[in-house]
C-alpha cells in the first residue's frame, strides 16, 4: 500500500497528461492552467509556511552542542561545533546545508555474534547518496535557469560544459543526470529495508516517484523525445512575463515533464520537502552556544508562582532555629 | 529479572512488518513509572488532581481532556519555534533510528527517536494540518484516543530527553524537546509519573528533593565535617545562609543524602576549605537538581526562582555548581532566560586564580569543574596522584553537560591531573557521541527497572569493553542520577565497576595544609599506591 499507491498517483498524473495533450487539446489546461494553479499554490504556501515558523519565537536557547564550550583558555574551544560567535554559527550552518554534517556523523550498531557484542560501524551510504543526490539536483536546478534567463549568463554556459564534459554521446550526457538517478534509486532501495519501511510513510514514496517522473521525463526530452530549446524558452517567458500563449508543437513528454514539475512545487509547502527550508531556521543549529554570556530573552516569559524565601522561613522556624541558622525575620526586628 | 545475556539476545533491532499507526501498549511490568501521588498534585496545583495509576484501566481524564490537549497543542506550536519546526520538517531518514539507547536496549521499534515524534507528529497532522485532514491515514495522520494517550504516555515517559538522536540529525531535530511538549500536554490532563511530582513537590516546599528540612540538612553537613576530620585531622566548616559570603554553592540534594555522591561531597569540603574560599550552602536552595524540567517549562522556572532569589539574599557576589547533569542542562540553557537578569551579581571571577569566567558573564554561575581545572592549571592545588591508584578510571559524559553545555575537557583535564590511570570508552560513547545511563529524565523509578537497565545498556557495555581491554574499575562521572543509575546498571550488565563523582577523585588526592598521614581513600579504602607526599 504504502508503495503502490504513491506510485500509481504519480502514474496517474502521467496518464491524464498523456491523454488530455494526446486526444483531448489539453495544452492550455496542462501547459498554462495547471502550472499557474500550482505555481501560485507554491507561492502562497511557501510564503505561509515561513512566515508561520518565523513569527513562532524561540523561547530558550536549545543548542545542541557537539563540541568542546568555550569556557577556560588553555582547553581547546570547537568553534564550529559548540559555536561561541555569529561566524561559528555561520560555518556551523554551511557545513550543515552544503556538505550534510550531521549525516556524516551517521554509524550504524549491530549486535554481533553469538555473544551479541555491541559494535558501532561507520555508515555513511546515506550520507554519500544524500550528497549525490542533492548536489546534482542542484546542478540541474542550475543548468535550467537558462531557459529563464536571456542573455544566458556565462557561468550557466560554463556549469553545463564542465557537466557535460564526459562527449561520449551527442548530445552529451550530463554527470549530473546520471548521478541524480543513482541517488534516487539508492533513496529507493534503501526505504525498502525493513527499518526504514517501517517509518515511512506513502508520502514518503510519492515524493520519490514524483521527483523520479520529473527526473526521467527529463531525460527522455534531452535524449529521446527532443523539444526545441528556442520554443521552449519562448513558451515558459510567455508564462513568466504573464502573457501565455498556446504552443501545440510540444511533444507530451514535454508536457509530463512540466505537469510533474508543477505537481512537485504545488506539493512542497504542505510536505516534508520543506525541510530544505526549515533547517535554516533549526534552533537545536542556530543559536550560538553563549547562553551563559548572553541573556536570551523569552517573548512570552510570565511570572509564576513561586514559594519565596520569606514563606519557606515561617513554615520552616523552628527547624531553623534548632539548627541556629539565622533568621531574617527576626535579625530585622 | 531475566539474565543479562538473556535480555540482549531478545533484542532484535529490525522491525516485525508492519508499521506503528495502531496505538497499542502493553504496561509491562518493570517498563513504566508510577503515577503521582494526590498529596504532591495538590501541593503544586497540577491540574485533574486525582489519584491514578498507568496500569488503570480508566486514567479518569476530564471530560472535554481532547479539548484541552488539541488546545494546549495549538498554544504551543505557537509558542515555540522549535515545536512545529520538529512537527513539519522530518523526512523519515531513519538517521536517528539506531542512537538511542532505549531503541538499542529495547529493540521496541517505537523508541526509535523518529518514531517517538511520529506518534505526536500523526496528532498534529490530523488536527493542524490540511492534508492530514483529507487524507487521513494515508498522510499518517491518526485521530487523538485514549489509545493514543497511553502511548505517548509510555514512550515519552521512556526517553530521556538526553539529545543523543539530534546530534546525528541532518536538520537538528531534538527528541528532547518532543518529549518536553508532549509531556507538557499529558500533564494538561494530569498524566504524571511520581519519580517526577514528587521531588519537584518537595523540592519547592522544602529546597531539595528529599524534603529534607533545614535542620537535617545542616546535621548530614555536619557528619561529612565529621568524616572529614577523622580522615584528615583538619577541622573543615559549611557555612550555610552565611550573608556577605562571595560564593554561593550549590550541589544537587543526591550529594549529601546518597552514595557514592558523598564522597564527591567530602571532595567539595575538602577543596573549598583548602583554598579558603569565602563561601556558603544555603537552607533554602538547597538543590541544584531541577525536576520540574521533566514537567513542564514552568514548574522548571518555579524551583529555578530559588538559586537567583537566594543569591540575591545572602548578597554574594556569584554562584558556583555542583556535579549534576540537568541541573547544567537548566543552568546553562534556561537560568536567565527563566529568572534571569542576575543583574545584582558579578562576573565569577576565582578569588585564587584571579581568572574571570567571561563565559558566565550574564549569568554568573560556573561549574565547578571550570572552577577546579583553572586551580589546577594555576598550580593552585597540591595533588598526589597516587592515592587515586586503586583504580584504573574511565569517564562517563553526562547527557546534558556534554551535549548541552560543551563540558568536555574540564573534567578529563582533573581527571588527568588528579589519577595516573585514565582509560577513554570508544569514541562513539563518549563526549557529545555519549550514551545516557537510561535513567534520566525522572525515569530512575525502581518500578521503571527493567527499562532503565535495558536503556542502560549501550553504556555498560562501553564500559565493559574498557574493562576487559585496560582492566578499568572505577566509572567517573559528573551527575547525580547517574551516580545513582550506574551502580545498579553495572552490576547488571558488567559487574566489579564501581561509580565516582570526579571530585571524589580531587578530594583522594588533594594533600592539604596541616593534614595527617591518609592511610585510607575518602570511601575508607586502604590506599594502594606509594603516597609520594604523605606527612
Amino acid at each position: 500500500m504504502k508503495i503502490i499507491l504513491p506510485f500509481f498517483t504519480v502514474v496517474l498524473i502521467a496518464c491524464l497528461v498523456y491523454g488530455g495533450t494526446r486526444y483531448l487539446e489539453g495544452h492550455i489546461l496542462f501547459g498554462i492552467i495547471v502550472p499557474y494553479i500550482c505555481f501560485a499554490l507554491a507561492i502562497v504556501g511557501f510564503v505561509v509556511k515561513i512566515v508561520k515558523w518565523a513569527v513562532s519565537p524561540v523561547p530558550f536557547n536549545i543548542t545542541t552542542v557537539c563540541g568542546q564550550q568555550k569556557s577556560l583558555n588553555f582547553l581547546r574551544h570547537s568553534p564550529i561545533e559548540s559555536p561561541a560567535s555569529r561566524c561559528g554559527v555561520f560555518f556551523r550552518m554551511l557545513f550543515e546545508v552544503l556538505f550534510f554534517r550531521s549525516l556524516l556523523r551517521n554509524e550504524k550498531v549491530e549486535l554481533y555474534g553469538k555473544e551479541r557484542r555491541l559494535i558501532y560501524g561507520s555508515d555513511r551510504y546515506l550520507w554519500i547518496f544524500a550528497i549525490l543526490f542533492h548536489w546534482s539536483m542542484l546542478i540541474i536546478l542550475l543548468r535550467h535557469l537558462k531557459l529563464f534567463l536571456e542573455p544566458i549568463p556565462y557561468w550557466i554556459i560554463m556549469l553545463q560544459n564542465l557537466d557535460g564534459i564526459f562527449q561520449s554521446h551527442i548530445p552529451p550526457v550530463y554527470i549530473s543526470n546520471v548521478l541524480v538517478s543513482i541517488g534516487l534509486v539508492f533513496l529507493f532501495l534503501r526505504r525498502l529495508k525493513r527499518r526504514v519501511m517501517y517509518i515511512s510513510l506513502p508520502s514518503d514514496f510519492f515524493v520519490l516517484f514524483l521527483i523520479g517522473g520529473v527526473i526521467l521525463s527529463g531525460m527522455l526530452l534531452r535524449y529521446v523525445y527532443r523539444a526545441d530549446i528556442l520554443l521552449v524558452k519562448a513558451f515558459l517567458f510567455g508564462l513568466i512575463y504573464l502573457n501565455p500563449v498556446p504552443y501545440t508543437g510540444f511533444g507530451t513528454m514535454f508536457y509530463i515533464h512540466l505537469c510533474f514539475i508543477s505537481v512537485l512545487i504545488a506539493y512542497l509547502p504542505y510536505s516534508k520537502l520543506m525541510h530544505m527550508a526549515g533547517v535554516f531556521l533549526s534552533p537545536t543549529r542556530n543559536l550560538r552556544n553563549d547562553s551563559r554570556a548572553r541573556r536570551h530573552i523569552n517573548p512570552w516569559d510570565y511570572p509564576v508562582k513561586e514559594h519565596t524565601y520569606e514563606e519557606w522561613e515561617e513554615e520552616f522556624k523552628d527547624a531553623l532555629k534548632e539548627a541556629d541558622i539565622p533568621l531574617d525575620s527576626e535579625n530585622k526586628g | 529479572m531475566e539474565k543479562p545475556d538473556e535480555m540482549k539476545k531478545a533484542i532484535d533491532l529490525t522491525p516485525k512488518k508492519g508499521d506503528w499507526m495502531t496505538p497499542e501498549v502493553e504496561l509491562k511490568k518493570g517498563t513504566y513509572c508510577y503515577g503521582a501521588p494526590l498529596k504532591h498534585q495538590k501541593y503544586l496545583e497540577l491540574p485533574n488532581q486525582r489519584e491514578w495509576q498507568p496500569h488503570d484501566v480508566d486514567w479518569k481524564l476530564p471530560e472535554n481532556w481532547k479539548d484541552i490537549i488539541l488546545d494546549g497543542m495549538a498554544k504551543l506550536l505557537k509558542k515555540n519555534r522549535a515545536f512545529k519546526l520538529f512537527m513539519d520538517i522530518c523526512v523519515r531518514c531513519g538517521a536517528c533510528a539506531d542512537k538511542c539507547h532505549f531503541f538499542i536496549g529495547s529493540g521496541d521499534p517505537k523508541n526509535m527517536p523518529v518514531v517517538r515524534a511520529e506518534l505526536l507528529r500523526s496528532v498534529y497532522r490530523r488536527y493542524f494540518t490540511i492534508h492530514g485532514r483529507i487524507l487521513g491515514k494515508l498522510a499518517g495522520a491518526r485521530d487523538l484516543t485514549v489509545d493514543v494517550l497511553k502511548e505517548w504516555f509510555y514512550y515519552f515517559y521512556q526517553c530521556t530527553e538526553c539529545r543523543r538522536c539530534s546530534v546525528f540529525c541532518p536538520y537538528g531535530i531534538d527528541t528532547c524537546e518532543i518529549t518536553m511538549m508532549a509531556r507538557e500536554l499529558l500533564n494538561l490532563v494530569g498524566c504524571n509519573i511520581q519519580w517526577v511530582v514528587e521531588p519537584a513537590s518537595n523540592c519547592f516546599r522544602t529546597g531539595n528533593h528529599l524534603g529534607v528540612p533545614p535542620h537535617a540538612f545542616k546535621e548530614t553537613l555536619g557528619f561529612a565535617l565529621d568524616e572529614i576530620r577523622d580522615l584528615t585531622g583538619i577541622n573543615v566548616e559549611a557555612p550555610i545562609n552565611k550573608k556577605g559570603a562571595e560564593v554561593l554553592f550549590i550541589a544537587p540534594s543526591a550529594d549529601y543524602f546518597a552514595s557514592p555522591h558523598w564522597y564527591t561531597l567530602l571532595g567539595y569540603l575538602m577543596l573549598f576549605h583548602e583554598i579558603g574560599l569565602d563561601y556558603t550552602w544555603s537552607a533554602y536552595a538547597s538543590e541544584g537538581g531541577n525536576f520540574g524540567l521533566f514537567h513542564s517549562a514552568e514548574l522548571a522556572k518555579r524551583l529555578n526562582a530559588k538559586i537567583y532569589a537566594e543569591a540575591k539574599r545572602l548578597k554574594v557576589k556569584w554562584i558556583l555548581g555542583g556535579e549534576c547533569g540537568h541541573m547544567w542542562r537548566v543552568i546553562h540553557q534556561y537560568m536567565d532566560t527563566f529568572n534571569g537578569p542576575a543583574d545584582f551579581l558579578e562576573v565569577p571571577v576565582s578569588p585564587v586564580t584571579g581568572t574571570k569566567f567571561e563565559h558566565a558573564k550574564s549569568t554568573k554561575m560556573i561549574h565547578i569543574a571550570e572552577f577546579t581545572a583553572d586551580l589546577i592549571r594555576h598550580n593552585k592545588l597540591n595533588l598526589d596522584k597516587s592515592r587515586n591508584d586503586n583504580w584504573k578510571i574511565t569517564f562517563h559524559d553526562s547527557c546534558n553537560p556534554a551535549r548541552s553545555m560543551g563540558l568536555l575537557e574540564e573534567p578529563r583535564y582533573i581527571i588527568k591531573n588528579t589519577c595516573n590511570h585514565f582509560y577513554e570508552m570508544p569514541e562513539n560513547t563518549i563526549r557529545e557521541k555519549t550514551f545516557c545511563c537510561g535513567s534520566g529524565a525522572g525515569l530512575g523509578a525502581d518500578e521503571n527497572l527493567e527499562m532503565r537497565l535495558k536503556g542502560g545498556m549501550p553504556r555498560a557495555m562501553a564500559v565493559k569493553y574498557v574493562k576487559e581491554k585496560y582492566g578499568v574499575n572505577m566509572l567517573a562521572c559528573m551527575c547525580a542520577i547517574d551516580k545513582a543509575a550506574l551502580p545498579p546498571l553495572l552490576d547488571y550488565w558488567v559487574s566489579g565497576v564501581d561509580v565516582c563523582g570526579v571530585h571524589e577523585l580531587v578530594g583522594n588526592a588533594l594533600v592539604m595544609k596541616g593534614e595527617k598521614k591518609r592511610e585510607t581513600n575518602l570511601r575508607g579504602e586502604p590506599i594502594k599506591g606509594d603516597s609520594k607526599d604523605t606527612k
